[in-house]
């Protein structure tokens, strides 16, 4: 009776034979994956700067930025200049914004709908994120999109806003983040992660990972600001140009 | 007897590690959908505010409840399947101590920040690399003890396991590449674009592969085995596991829709999650009807309950996440509570619910006895219903209502609401939802009395007849 097929003889092969199964798995189970994965990395429309290359900066070779507080306060790139890795500072701040979680509750990435235009402005582009490690599009909005909210606010306002949240908007349910006041960024432990982020492929000169240095002892919440104001602001997107036609 | 034939040790421990996590990881979620509505709870405690501690409960629930679920479970069914001992008594130990320290590293590094900030994998390399050692140890474990079984084919939930097994290490490897820049902190390899179709890839797949066919494994030997019935169909069986299994991969982008993600993933992703609900509703219905002519059991064996409970969840879930994944329904759910709601009558109502089923049926056989109280099972079997469909209710109105509110324009065709007014509206609904989920973490807290009671009594049990004996 052992010996009976009962289905086809190839599912009677793996049913008999742990390995045959094990390999019919990984072959079966590659497929889905390659199949939506792979072709991302060549096709050339999946990011926009292929056909528009002016969405993106290019550096050519200069610095994009000395540390500073305020947007677009830079010696070689203002916002809309185009698509650039973030400067030491704005690192820190994403590194903060990383460390809190902050992605658990607010997105980063605006779809092509009439409301959300209205409410957030115009839809992201994948070439906005291309310097992203990891990405930070979010899954959920306990909290509005922030993939535009550079220049949206004043520096005093996201200061306020971080400290005590319901002190500038009643209804929200952010907790606090005193902590970031009092905290400090390290510029060491910065200038490591920028040359991390080098080797995975972010354009990064000597001159902006040695800018690192200047951004010690800054406090932690100025960093997360500056990270804020630059969001959303770097591609000068025009609304008469389909970008994802 | 059955001691000298199989090795149960490691699978009692596993056993009381799921339902210590079962309570540890739902009540870390009461508290963080309680501070949601009472946002004052985050008490400006850097460690407990809502965005660390979120990994924590999700990373608590799904590795190490689900986790030691699915090793109690699959250790426990592949001996018994295979009518042998396992291949190496010594890795299931290995692989018991590594998870749980893996499980102690999450829980003091995700409240200190520490963190790769990819939903459900946070953890940080170091912690990854063990993640991955571990993991081979079990699937090495339990396909060479599959190769030794004394029976002529390999039994249905194997197939499922091992599904998960291949799987799961596909996506931790390749999600998890990352450059480290210290001890504690690395970034992804992959950026914008393509980091999102790869996490998405994981992210849909750690529920399609570990949550769902891990799941389908305990399901197809502890229905069964509770029913003391055979499987309804076996051709069913075969063809839901292979549909299933090439299915499921697919899945991710619909988690990415309207997004910068070129159209044709999402649309394929959106496509191949309609044609789903046929291999889920295989395997639902497979369950279901294995009950067949038992039907009058469910009205005496608590445990049963649990098990085909479970199994609607199941069927419910999966039509549920179908027609979220269709373009216009994803256009309104996404970003929203709806997607919270739909998670968790997965997480609750299907994975918690069959796996406290087959916990408490391994109580029983693991210790060889009846449980302390079946009044109580009773009583957890009703707390883990209602909660779930409590929080499920809420996040059904609130998510749908979010959805509706930021769409909304008045007559002068400015949009109705600002983000602001949206939050507000959802307090009662967070506040429900916080209860709901209370009232199932008190259920697993019972659970958890239960069987500490009844793993005592039959401990007193067993040194009384030793000393009768003697």
């Amino acid at each position: 009776m052992a010996d009976k097929i009962y289905s086809t003889k190839l599912q009677d092969t793996a049913e008999r034979n742990v390995f045959v199964m094990f390999v019919l798995l990984m072959i079966l189970l590659s497929v889905g994956g390659l199949v939506e994965i792979v072709p991302l990395f060549y096709l050339p429309d999946t990011m926009e700067h292929n056909k528009h290359p002016e969405i993106v900066w290019q550096s050519k070779g200069r610095p994009i930025s000395v540390a500073n507080f305020k947007v677009g306060d830079s010696i070689t790139w203002k916002p809309g200049d185009g698509i650039r890795p973030y400067t030491a500072l704005e690192l820190a701040g994403r590194d903060i914004f990383q460390r809190e979680g902050c992605y658990l509750c607010h997105s980063q990435m605006i779809r092509p709908f009439r409301d959300e235009k209205e409410r957030y402005g115009h839809y992201s582009l994948a070439s906005e994120s291309m310097y992203d490690h990891p990405f930070q599009w979010g899954s959920k909005r306990t909290g509005p999109d922030l993939a535009r909210v550079g220049g949206k606010y004043s520096n005093e306002w996201h200061f306020q806003h971080l400290m005590a949240p319901r002190s500038v908007v009643p209804e929200s349910v952010m907790p606090n983040y005193p902590w970031l006041a009092e905290q400090t960024v390290d510029g060491e432990t910065l200038k490591k992660h920028m040359e991390g982020l080098r080797m995975v492929g972010v354009p990064y000169t000597d001159a902006d990972i040695a800018a690192a240095k200047q951004v010690n002892d800054v406090r932690e919440v100025d960093a997360l600001i500056a990270y804020l104001q630059v969001l959303g602001t770097m591609a000068n997107l025009k609304d008469d140009v389909d970008y994802r036609e | 007897m059955e001691e000298t034939k199989y090795d149960f040790d490691v699978v009692r421990w596993f056993t009381i590690m799921a339902v210590v996590y079962l309570v540890v990881g739902t009540l870390v979620g009461v508290y963080i959908a309680s501070e949601l509505a009472w946002p004052f709870l985050n008490f400006d405690i850097p460690e407990i505010t809502f965005g660390r501690l979120r990994p924590l409960h999700t990373n608590a629930v799904i590795f190490a409840f689900g986790g030691c679920a699915l090793f109690a479970t699959s250790f426990y069914s592949v001996q018994r399947t295979g009518s042998t001992s396992l291949w190496s008594p010594k890795m299931a130990w290995f692989t018991f101590w590594g998870w749980n320290l893996i499980i102690v590293a999450a829980v003091i590094t995700l409240p200190l920040g520490i963190t790769q900030s990819k939903e459900y994998a946070e953890l940080e390399w170091p912690i990854d690399l063990a993640i991955a050692v571990v993991w081979l140890s079990w699937g090495l474990n339990f396909i060479m003890t599959i190769a030794k079984r004394k029976t002529s084919h390999i039994y249905v939930s194997n197939w499922f396991f091992m599904g998960m097994f291949v799987m799961i290490t596909y996506l931790h490897v390749v999600n998890s590449l990352a450059i480290p820049v210290g001890l504690f902190k690395s970034y992804s390899i992959f950026s914008g674009v393509q980091d999102a179709m790869i996490q998405w890839w994981w992210g849909h797949n750690a529920v399609g592969f570990y949550l769902t066919a891990g799941f389908l494994g305990i399901m197809y030997y502890f229905v069964p085995k509770q029913a003391n019935r055979p499987v309804f169909s076996y051709r069913l069986s075969v063809l839901h596991f292979w549909a299933l299994m090439f299915g499921y991969v697919w899945l991710g982008a619909h988690h990415l829709q309207y997004t910068a993600l070129p159209d044709w993933t999402g649309s394929l992703g959106a496509a191949v999650s309609l044609a789903m609900i046929i291999p889920s509703w295989g395997g639902a219905i497979n369950g279901m009807m294995t009950l067949s002519g038992a039907w009058d059991k469910l009205r005496t064996d608590y445990i049963l309950r649990f098990l085909i409970m479970s199994l609607a969840f199941y069927a419910m879930s999966t039509f549920e996440g179908p027609v979220m994944s269709s373009k216009t329904v994803n256009a309104l759910s996404h970003y929203t509570d709806w997607t919270i709601g739909h998670v968790h009558s997965g997480a609750l109502g299907w994975v918690a619910m069959v796996a406290s089923g087959a916990l408490y049926h391994l109580t029983e056989k693991l210790w060889n006895t009846r449980m302390y109280s079946a009044k109580l099972v009773n009583t957890h079997f009703w707390m883990a219903t209602i909660g779930t469909v409590v929080y499920i209710t809420a996040m059904w109105v609130s998510g749908i209502m979010q959805g509706l509110m930021w769409r909304d324009y008045d007559e002068f065709g400015t949009l109705t609401y600002t983000f602001a007014e949206s939050v507000a509206a959802m307090h009662p609904y967070y506040v429900m939802r916080a209860v709901g989920g209370a009232i199932y973490w008190l259920g697993g807290a019972i659970m958890l009395f239960n069987v500490i009671m009844t793993v005592r009594q039959a401990s007193a049990q067993r040194s009384a007849a030793a000393a009768a004996a003697a």
